[in-house]
């Protein structure tokens, strides 16, 4: 369970978040939805601890995050797993590579062993057989699904989705969608996905949050979310749903 | 409302003048903050490399493409420096008739100054720009992050390995470049000039002291460790995109090539304090 209490957070003094507070519950997938600009990824990046907030708390699983160091920090890491807006994968390695990466680093599997998970994760995002391919060879949606591949595989308990679905096609899209609801069914994972598409957010999520300049404004149940009556979530709702 | 009156006369020129040191002030806090921040990274580099992972494999990639990939450019630079310096160097010996000593001065000169530095230099140019423009990259497109995220320190896997190998294979290069200058050299004097072969070579080995080479080889580890310092850090806080990327490839270029002269001057003075007479 993540929990995130009066997270401020403010760069060259422009505020960017106020006093976020946030509970993600275990093995559950929330979607944090907002506009561009309104702190998604600010956010996103204090879960894991790429960022350090001017005040407030983040505690995982009882363990608070902000103020720890390096090491401890890294080992909290070990649970998180991210796929990155552009992926992110290392364009020197190929995919097979980049999927082994975190195996390669954290344990003491053989070759065979690492080749064998590999193969499996690359098989869950439907990748099989593309270990030798480079990821510039791939295709947005692909390289997003290795990247998920990536971060599934050390087996963590919690992934994280920096916008999964920005700039596919409604297809891919799709595709992506029906791929984190997978790893969450199969793997029991915990799901935070920061996004702005409304229809992937109710196609995947169990819950929602409304982020808008830097703070929560709606926070509940995916399907209670059409309910909320802040002028901004029935703004960005209406971009779904149309105005009534 | 009523604006205020522009300053005129003596106030004007004080004000200008105010105006010129507050911006000498800010440029020079900005200098100091990142030779400070500069300090930093090399620390967190040097703590990274004595803790495990130690990582032979990048490590032997790195010295693979700093030291071999280095060696035709170096090769060619050492070979003409030491011809054209040796033709330089006879017009001004041959006017008090001393140009036998000729072989030693170039040699002393190639093995203290020239070769280190102008193998740093070299250097700097192919590698110190590629590492800015690799890391930069991998900074701008999250790569970095991603490391991070999966709980990789990003100093210990792409810093150190690059740190240490420039550390080591420079003075290697210096070396060649000592050499091919030496056979550069021996071609344009006894071949083109030609000097006594034996009074060339009775020459060096009369004059040319270990600690020459020492000296050279003490210079390229420091200059080797600061032009890897410089394009890692420079790569390594790149940002705003493909023209941050640039810009940090231009900077690791010109702010390693001032170092390595600046170092030179430093290092060279406290050397020269402990050298024996």
């Amino acid at each position: 369970m993540i929990v995130i209490d009066a997270l401020h957070k403010s760069f060259a003094g422009k505020p960017i978040l106020r006093g976020i507070r946030l509970h993600i519950r275990r093995g559950r997938t929330r979607v944090i939805l907002g506009a561009s600009g309104s702190g998604k990824t600010v956010l996103m990046k204090h879960i894991i601890g790429l960022l350090r907030p001017d005040s407030g708390s983040i505690r995982v699983n009882d363990q608070e995050l902000v103020g720890l160091a390096r090491r401890p920090l890294q080992e909290i890491r070990r649970h998180f797993g991210m796929v990155f807006q552009q992926a992110a994968l290392f364009d020197s390695m190929t995919v097979g590579e980049n999927v082994a990466f975190p195996l390669v680093e954290h344990t003491t599997m053989t070759p065979v062993e690492i080749g064998r998970r590999v193969a499996e994760k690359l098989d869950i995002v439907g990748l099989a057989g593309c270990e030798p391919m480079f990821p510039a060879e791939l295709s947005g949606g692909m390289r997003k699904r290795v990247g998920l591949a990536r971060a599934l595989v050390l087996e963590p308990t919690c992934v994280l989705y920096d916008e999964p679905t920005t700039g596919l096609d409604p297809l891919t899209t799709y595709n992506v969608d029906q791929m984190i609801r997978d790893a969450q069914r199969r793997l029991q994972v915990t799901s935070v996905v920061i996004s702005h598409d409304v229809g992937s957010a109710l196609r995947i999520a169990d819950d929602i949050a409304v982020i808008h300049e830097g703070t929560i404004v709606a926070d509940c149940p995916a399907a209670e979310i059409r309910a909320s009556q802040h002028p901004h979530v029935r703004r960005f709702l209406d971009t779904w749903f149309g105005a009534a | 409302m009523a604006q205020a009156p522009a300053p005129r006369g003596l106030w004007r020129g004080w004000t200008a003048a105010q105006a010129s040191l507050i911006q000498l002030g800010e440029q020079a806090l900005r200098f100091f903050s990142a030779v400070g921040a500069m300090a930093q990274f090399f620390a967190r580099t040097a703590v990274a490399a004595v803790r495990p992972p130690y990582r032979f494999g990048l490590l032997l990639h790195q010295a693979e493409f700093v030291g071999v990939g280095s060696l035709f450019i170096v090769i060619l630079t050492g070979t003409f420096t030491g011809a054209v310096f040796t033709l330089q160097s006879m017009t001004a010996l041959e006017r008090v008739g001393m140009e036998s000593l000729v072989g030693a001065m170039v040699l002393i000169s190639v093995a203290r100054e020239l070769g280190p530095v102008l193998t740093a230099l070299m250097v700097t140019g192919r590698v110190g720009s590629a590492m800015a423009t690799e890391l930069g990259t991998m900074r701008v497109t999250e790569q970095i992050d991603a490391m991070e995220v999966m709980a990789v320190d990003p100093v210990n896997y792409l810093v150190v390995p690059r740190m240490i190998a420039c550390a080591a294979m420079v003075p290697l290069l210096a070396l060649v470049f000592l050499f091919v200058a030496f056979a550069g050299g021996y071609a344009v004097a006894v071949g083109v000039m030609g000097i006594d072969e034996g009074a060339y070579l009775a020459r060096i080995e009369w004059t040319l002291d270990p600690y020459d080479f020492y000296h050279g080889a003490l210079k390229s580890i420091v200059f080797g460790a600061v032009l890897a310092l410089v394009g890692c850090y420079k790569g390594y806080h790149a940002e705003g995109g493909a023209r941050g990327v640039g810009r940090a490839t231009t900077q690791a270029v010109v702010i390693g090539s001032i170092a390595i002269f600046v170092l030179d001057y430093v290092v060279t003075s406290v050397l020269l304090l402990w050298e024996p007479v």
